[in-house]
């Protein structure tokens, strides 16, 4: 099953932590993502101060600066794995360095047509 | 019903309790559509209750039912699955199945996958307990309903979305590695004792003593399956503890009868003996958890009461090791209640001080009551009858009420 990583920071734990230390983690993850899962790594995002948020109804659209829901944790990147169940799902979430952060959310993907 | 009708009927009935479980896992474990499984499988189940009266019972209903919810099952997935890739797969599953029907006998038991799915960490904790008693024992929604006192259609819409999850997010149908096995195999136990709790809890007119039996086959059919597991021994150990003490636990006329003042010729001793056996060997087979700790309480008090042991220093060491694991205010309770038969009661309310704080005892019944006895024993009659009366409001069963109003009664005036 193909499932979706989504992962959201607390951005101002993130902003204390050890930088270095955080992204040579990271890239040990990417590396192991790619040689063990087969998968490109996934995107990061912008902090949260970057977000803009629109919603259209008939007659108009509120353009809000901000993120969607103002909370906490914000959606901070993904990562896709192809995993042949949940328990291998949540072994890689468990790995990413992010998982120390803030939350992954794991979804699966909607199954192609014809599949 | 015509003697053919019933026979079928009664055929049907045993190969339901004996094998219900082991083919919606067998059937479900490949798919992961346990719904999808048990749909095929009542089809099969009313065929069989329609042909078996005319054609007679096949020698091996086991392998008849099989083959009849494979062509269900396989007919299923080929609506879903359309494409050429998709059509060799349901001839590999339909083959394998036609494999296993042919030796039934060799038909993998995947009950332990199926139970491990079902309390999965992934699937909302109330809904574990059900999970299971539905998929490995065939339970209706109606009856489980009943036990966990929610409404049936709820519990229906439950019992549905919790299995389409476990096919949509992928839950996988496997006893998991080493590693994790511990904290897993805990969600289990979690979710079969909290079954068995349901049986014990309720007393009455609403059927729930078959919920404890049925949790304590389903924790036969766990050890079973996976020998050599102390917590599962320990946790099968303490529901036979406290079923062989079911009789007692209410006089002729229906009174509560609190444990010390049980007639222990009311015990059911070949209980007590299975439960010994079962606590030793989990013992001797590695460390010790929650359930094994419990069981071992339970042990020293019916040493005490058949023996005339002295085991209250025991009872107190064993939870000062289960306070250690769980850091639960209900085991310092405990703890204290133990340690009053030692070191007297105002010794135990002195203990009892500092979990006053917590709210989570303060809507605990049992707290109450421990305190209105503790401190009726050390003489303060004023605390007593306030605990007391905080306890009778607390209770919903109606024979703990009237005990507690009787001691409240009791009270002698200082």
């Amino acid at each position: 099953m193909k499932y979706m990583m989504l992962i959201h920071h607390d951005e101002a734990a993130l902003a204390a932590a050890d930088q270095k230390q955080l992204w040579a983690d990271y890239a040990a993850f990417n590396e192991a993502l790619a040689k063990a899962a087969g998968v490109e790594a996934g995107l990061r995002l912008q902090p949260s101060s970057a977000a803009t948020t629109i919603r259209s109804t008939a007659d108009n659209t509120d353009i809000v600066d901000g993120p969607y829901a103002d909370t906490k944790e914000q959606l901070a990147g993904y990562f896709l794995v192809d995993a042949p169940d949940l328990d291998e799902a949540i072994a890689w979430a468990k790995r990413c360095p992010s998982s120390r952060f803030g939350s992954i959310e794991i979804r699966p993907l909607m199954a192609e047509r014809g599949k | 019903m015509t003697d053919a009708t019933g026979e079928a009927a009664r055929a049907a009935e045993r190969v339901a309790r004996q094998s219900y479980g082991r083919l919606v896992a067998y059937l479900a474990a490949r798919t992961r559509d346990v719904a999808g499984a048990e749909d095929a499988l009542a089809e099969a189940f009313a065929a069989a209750l329609k042909s078996w009266p005319a054609d007679g019972v096949p020698d091996n209903p086991d392998a008849w039912l099989l083959t009849v919810a494979r062509r269900r099952q396989t007919d299923a997935i080929r609506r879903r699955i359309t494409r050429r890739s998709g059509e060799e797969h349901v001839q590999l599953i339909a083959d394998e199945i036609a494999a296993a029907s042919a030796a039934p006998a060799e038909i993998p038991d995947r009950r332990l996958a199926l139970m491990f799915a079902c309390a999965h960490p992934a699937i909302e904790r109330g809904m574990r307990a059900p999970l299971i008693l539905q998929t490995i024992l065939g339970m209706t929604a109606i009856d489980i309903a009943a036990a966990f006192l929610i409404p049936p259609a709820t519990m229906g819409q439950r019992l549905v979305r919790a299995k389409t999850r476990i096919r949509d997010a992928g839950i996988p149908f496997r006893v998991p590695e080493k590693e994790e096995l511990p904290e897993r195999l805990t969600t289990v136990l979690d979710a079969i004792y909290a079954a068995y709790t349901k049986g014990w809890n309720e007393i009455g007119d609403t059927g729930t003593p078959e919920m404890a039996s049925e949790a304590i086959w389903l924790g036969r059919l766990l050890v079973g399956l996976m020998p050599g597991q102390p917590e599962a021994q320990g946790m099968l150990a303490l529901m036979l503890y406290t079923e062989a003490r079911r009789p007692a636990r209410r006089d002729a006329a229906g009174a509560f009868v609190p444990f010390e003042q049980q007639d222990t010729a009311e015990w059911d001793l070949a209980r007590i003996d299975d439960a010994e056996e079962l606590l030793h060997a989990a013992n001797s087979a590695g460390p010790s958890g929650r359930y094994q700790l419990e069981a071992a309480i339970q042990s020293a008090h019916v040493a005490r009461r058949l023996a005339g042991a002295e085991t209250w220093p025991a009872v107190v060491a064993l939870y000062d090791r289960l306070f250690a694991l769980t850091r639960s205010p209900v085991v310092a309770l405990n703890r204290a209640v133990a340690l009053a038969e030692i070191e007297g009661a105002p010794a135990a309310l002195a203990l009892l001080a500092p979990l006053a704080a917590d709210a989570r005892l303060q809507s605990y019944q049992p707290y109450w009551a421990a305190r209105g006895h503790l401190a009726s024993r050390a003489g303060d009659k004023a605390a007593a009858h306030e605990a007391f009366t905080v306890a009778i409001g607390l209770t919903t069963d109606a024979a703990i009420r009237l005990y507690l109003q009787q001691q409240r009664a009791a009270l002698p005036d200082a």
